[in-house]
């Protein structure tokens, strides 16, 4: 919202009627329902959350501390929207898409309030290319020229959605604001290259489509076992120190999308800190340019106003939205949908709703639902194809994935990766249960794997996956009885599946050379584990004792591929020593 | 200065008074019964018609015809460099015996979010000199640490120690040669006499009490003042922190307290409880506790807390620890077993985490091996804890060799690594050592989780063993 600068309180419209935390009731009000307010003598941003005769109810995004009956309120007749347009990239923002860079300019370390900033520069010039001639027939969501946005990206100037469209009149072409027409139409409308949108409102497209490209996220196990599609949903479930928020920033800093959004909602401060000063000095994947050419950046962290952070998820998606329609992937992390989920709990309290489920307002599964419904993958209005993958973390109390909020949110995602406190307390890392989580998109997304990596990626999954169910099984005979009174080819099996564990599910996030892993190498890996499993058994039929098996000089080996720097070569050696070595055993 | 004596209902810690005049929300009041005596209070929330005020020092003795003043404020710290080495009781007031204080500056304890572009990630080392904390939980300055114990366990004493051995190893310091002022500032809040007693007796004697302020609310003080202590607490810690440039440790203890006098509160104005009857807002209350430690880039000092919460029923799943996890970044966790079996500190580490440890360690912090060292320590004693659990059903005999190590390895984890009393200051070089020494009952191949180079520099080739075995 960039309205913020000409605001004179004295046209009030409404006068303050009570106070209560960030719940406002104000009466002659006259607003419409998510009408953006202002209020107070300080101003402050606020969204009309309900009306009821003559007295309006205001969710506050700001502290309102010594706010007091009386004060007045004015309305802007807005619902809450976001400013798109280049700039956006590289940009860290609060709930209400302010610039926290700028605010720390105008109020200093702390965060004030009453302050306001436009969501992107509204003086800063650039450089505009058009792709449009004069003549050209335009409708809504053209594209009608380019700016190089940041290294990474050229951003899409496109005609707004609500453009009724027609004929081009004129064209500029050079350095231009984000204010400043750049292509007129004899409808009389003018593009600039920013556009305003409500946040509530999903951007129209033309029509949702199966996903069948994977994001690849440079994790073993998700790429391996959990795929995710891009255009899919998924959600880490997990108890505090599980390890969710180093699962989402290894995806946002890997995941093979073009553009990232990150939502911190209600997390950390210093977490937030941590992708501030990591982000500009990490090389992006694919491209080799600095990580935040790519990333959106929105934090509200868990001690900022509690009614930005409702806001904040919309925030994001209706960014992630713009880039969609200029035919990029997109990659939306939120970090976590709990603390939204309870941001609506306090707000529906405070405004005495009739209480749901411990206490979440009723219409909780449909806020969740009507979010992760606009991830997907895209035919544009201008006939491009643009995604947005949606990964939502869940924080559920005490661990218990029982509660409403991770019970809401699994009816609606298709992929689980189910973050497990006993894994976390072992420092096995990732600590995603691998016996818990499913991926719906498995089937959709093999032949991608098959036609891009190898042939066997399917066959050896499921070889993976077998020997890792019946480990699960084997584990609970061994709490019984111990590992001795197995036979012998089960007692091989738990020693390959240790490995599986140990050298292929487990990946360090703060390792050089392990913590991005291509499917490549996740796919070599797995062989080289297959090849100590089936030389294994060739071995055990021919008569030798598992110890001789197990105890063989090269299997140790395996818990380095992941950390070698020559993976190709190293793994490549390893069979071959492991073929050699067991073949020497009979 | 606006004063009532309009009283129309009196619940709990609730007074609602009916107002002419606005009143702004979060505003200080005074109410005066009417034997003389002044207590004061906050509104809580604020109409036209009328007030709801929340009274810090209970609501006896008000009656209708009490009269109320509200001050046109909010609630305000008053701070200067001079709180050092004093004691206030849990509203701000000195009870020392000491001279007035004469603040420099009256701040809102409310306090604003720090804006996370301003923040600097901590990674400045705090050796504490408690193994299980430097060596695989390792303390940040500017981190939030909490203590997750229960009723009967030594958390005191542990924040004693850390209190105590808290120091910044030279060659981590960014100040450089400067000697950076260090202070604490401890909030009780509903704690017993004699645990205040405790610490404030170990305060004096170790002469950490010239650098420290204290603020008391005792087990029988007002519950409601509980919910200020802390923020007075942490607003007198920024203050000398980012404007006094020392470097601040906060222990609240017992963050339960706090939780049960919230609960107090939302209980009396008739609000829609959550989980276990604790209010809905709990977790952006915690938070607006939780979040005031950290860096800002450019200021000298900075404020690490260590809260201290007592887990009802031993249950992390509890609420109050559930949420405080959710917050802060990490945990420490005392453990019941380790204390019975008389370990000092019983400290569980399995589930015990630091979050920021990972950028705070490793070389020119620490030393080269501690990441994986500690990985390491943590997979051993987990698998060790595990077999723990066969070796009950099975026995010994039906472990093979590898088991048996790893139990062995366990025990004297604990016995060794952990256990060291609440006097022994360990350097990280010590803990380390201590470390390896045991890492090294391992063959190497086993250490999947330390660099091949590092194990080739640290591991105890075990010759006493071999000595040993030809002695039989």
């Amino acid at each position: 919202m960039s309205q913020a600068q000409d605001i004179d309180i004295d046209d009030a419209d409404g006068v303050i009627e009570s106070v209560s935390g960030p719940v406002v009731v104000a009466t002659d009000l006259g607003a419409r329902m998510n009408d953006v307010v202002y209020v107070g003598d300080e101003g402050l941003m606020g969204e009309v959350i309900e009306i009821e005769g003559n007295l309006t109810t205001i969710q506050v995004y700001e502290e309102t501390s010594a706010v007091s009956p009386g004060e007045p309120v004015l309305n802007t007749g807005e619902p809450l929207s976001v400013d798109l347009g280049p700039g956006m990239l590289d940009t860290i923002y609060d709930g209400v898409q302010r610039p926290l860079d700028v605010l720390e300019e105008q109020m200093g370390a702390f965060l004030d309030r009453g302050v306001d900033a436009p969501g992107i520069d509204l003086e800063k010039e650039w450089e505009f290319t058009p792709e449009v001639a004069v003549g050209d027939e335009l409708e809504a969501g053209d594209v009608v020229g380019t700016v190089p946005e940041t290294e990474s990206i050229d951003h899409k100037v496109m005609v707004p959605p609500d453009f009724a469209g027609g004929e081009v009149e004129s064209v500029e072409e050079g350095s231009f604001t984000v204010t400043e027409a750049v292509v007129t139409l004899d409808s009389g409308e003018e593009i600039t290259m920013r556009q305003e949108w409500p946040v509530r409102k999903s951007r129209p497209t033309v029509d949702k489509q199966t996903p069948t490209t994977p994001l690849v996220s440079g994790q073993r196990i998700l790429d391996g076992l959990f795929p995710l599609a891009k255009g899919g949903t998924a959600a880490i479930p997990g108890p505090f120190g599980s390890g969710k928020t180093v699962t989402q920033q290894s995806l946002a800093k890997f995941a093979d999308a073009d553009i990232v959004v990150y939502i911190g909602c209600g997390e950390r401060g210093n977490e937030m800190t941590e992708v501030i000063e990591d982000f500009p000095e990490l090389p992006d994947p694919q491209t080799g340019n600095p990580l935040m050419s790519r990333t959106c950046l929105i934090a509200n962290t868990s001690n900022m106003p509690v009614a930005a952070r409702e806001s904040c998820v919309y925030t994001g998606i209706t960014i992630a939205e713009h880039y969609r329609d200029m035919g990029y992937d997109v990659a939306l992390m939120a970090d976590s949908t709990s603390r939204w989920a309870e941001a609506m709990r306090e707000i529906s309290s405070r405004l005495e709703e009739m209480p749901g489920e411990e206490g979440y307002p009723a219409y909780l599964a449909a806020r969740l639902s009507g979010f992760y419904e606009r991830a997907g993958y895209f035919e544009n209005m201008n006939g491009t194809e643009g995604s947005i993958s949606v990964i939502g973390a869940v924080s559920p109390p005490g661990g218990d994935f029982s509660e409403p909020v991770t019970q809401n949110t699994l009816r609606i995602v298709k992929t689980f990766w189910a973050l497990d406190a006993d894994l976390a307390e072992r420092r096995h890392f990732p600590a995603i249960n691998w016996n818990e989580s499913y991926s719906l998109y498995r089937e959709q997304l093999d032949p991608w794997f098959v036609d891009n990596i190898d042939d066997d990626w399917a066959d050896t999954r499921q070889w993976a996956v077998d020997t890792l169910d019946e480990e699960g099984e084997l584990q609970e005979i061994v709490q019984l009885v111990g590992k001795d009174a197995l036979p012998e080819d089960q007692q091989l099996t738990l020693e390959v599946a240790r490995y599986l564990r140990e050298a292929w599910l487990q990946q360090n996030a703060f390792h050089d050379e392990d913590r991005y892993c291509p499917p490549e190498k996740t796919f070599l890996m797995l062989t080289a584990i297959k090849t100590f499993n089936d030389e294994g058994f060739e071995a055990l039929d021919a008569g030798v004792p598992v110890p001789e098996i197990t105890s063989v000089e090269a299997a140790p080996k395996l818990n380095r591929m992941g950390t070698a720097s020559d993976y190709e070569e190293y793994i490549a050696d390893l069979k071959e020593e492991l073929t050699a070595q067991l073949r020497d055993l009979y | 200065m606006k004063e009532f004596k309009t009283i129309t209902e009196i619940s709990g810690p609730l007074v609602f008074v009916e107002t002419e005049e606005p009143i702004g929300y979060d505003e200080m009041v005074e109410i005066e019964t009417p034997n003389g005596d002044v207590r004061r209070g906050q509104v809580l929330e604020s109409t036209s018609d009328f007030v709801a005020v929340q009274v810090f020092e209970g609501t006896s003795g008000i009656d209708r015809q009490s009269s109320v003043r509200f001050l046109g404020e909010t609630l305000k710290m008053p701070v200067t460099e001079d709180l050092l080495g004093r004691v206030l009781d849990g509203s701000g007031r000195p009870i020392d015996g000491g001279p007035e204080i004469v603040p420099d500056e009256r701040r809102d304890i409310v306090g604003a979010a720090i804006n996370p572009t301003a923040r600097e990630y901590p990674e400045e080392f705090i050796q504490t000199g408690v193994s299980s904390i430097d060596g695989m939980n390792t303390l940040v300055r500017g981190q939030k640490l909490p203590i997750f114990s229960a009723s009967g366990l030594p958390h005191n004493d542990l924040a004693l120690q850390v209190a105590r051995q808290a120091t910044v190893p030279e060659d981590v310091a960014e100040d450089g040669e400067g000697e950076s002022e260090f202070a604490v500032v401890f909030g009780a809040m509903g704690i017993t006499a004699e645990e205040a007693n405790e610490f404030m007796d170990d305060f004096e004697r170790t002469g950490a009490l010239e650098r420290s302020v204290v603020f008391t609310n005792l087990a029988d003080d007002p519950a409601v003042e509980r919910t200020v202590t802390p923020r007075m607490a942490l607003t007198t810690a920024e203050y000398l922190a980012f404007d006094k440039g020392y470097h601040v440790l906060v222990i609240l203890t017992d963050m339960t307290n706090y939780c049960e006098a919230l609960r107090e509160i939302g209980a009396a104005r008739e609000e829609v409880p959550g989980r276990r009857g604790y209010p809905g807002y709990m977790y952006t209350d915690l938070a607006t506790i939780y979040e005031r430690a950290g860096r800002i880039e450019g200021r000298e000092g900075s404020v690490t807390q260590i809260p201290i919460l007592t887990m009802p029923g031993d249950d992390d799943t509890h609420p109050i620890p559930d949420l405080t996890g959710y917050i802060t970044e990490g945990q420490i966790m005392m453990d019941r077993d380790l204390n019975s079996q008389g370990y000092q500190p019983p400290v569980n580490v399995l589930p015990s985490l630091s979050r920021l440890m990972d950028d705070g360690i490793g070389e020119g912090l620490t030393r080269s091996d501690h990441a994986g060292v500690s990985d390491q320590l943590y997979a051993a004693y987990a698998e060790g804890e595990d077999l723990r659990d066969l070796v009950n059903i099975v026995g010994r005999e039906a472990l093979d060799e590898r088991d048996n190590r790893y139990l062995d390895f366990a025990e004297r984890f604990e016995k060794e690594f952990v256990d060291q009393g609440f006097h022994t200051d360990r350097s990280i070089e010590d803990t380390l050592d201590v470390a390896w020494d045991l890492l090294s009952m391992f063959p190497k191949s086993e250490l999947n989780r330390v660099d091949e180079e590092e194990i080739e520099k640290y591991y105890e080739e075990d010759e006493s063993e071999t000595v040993e075995a030809t002695a039989d």
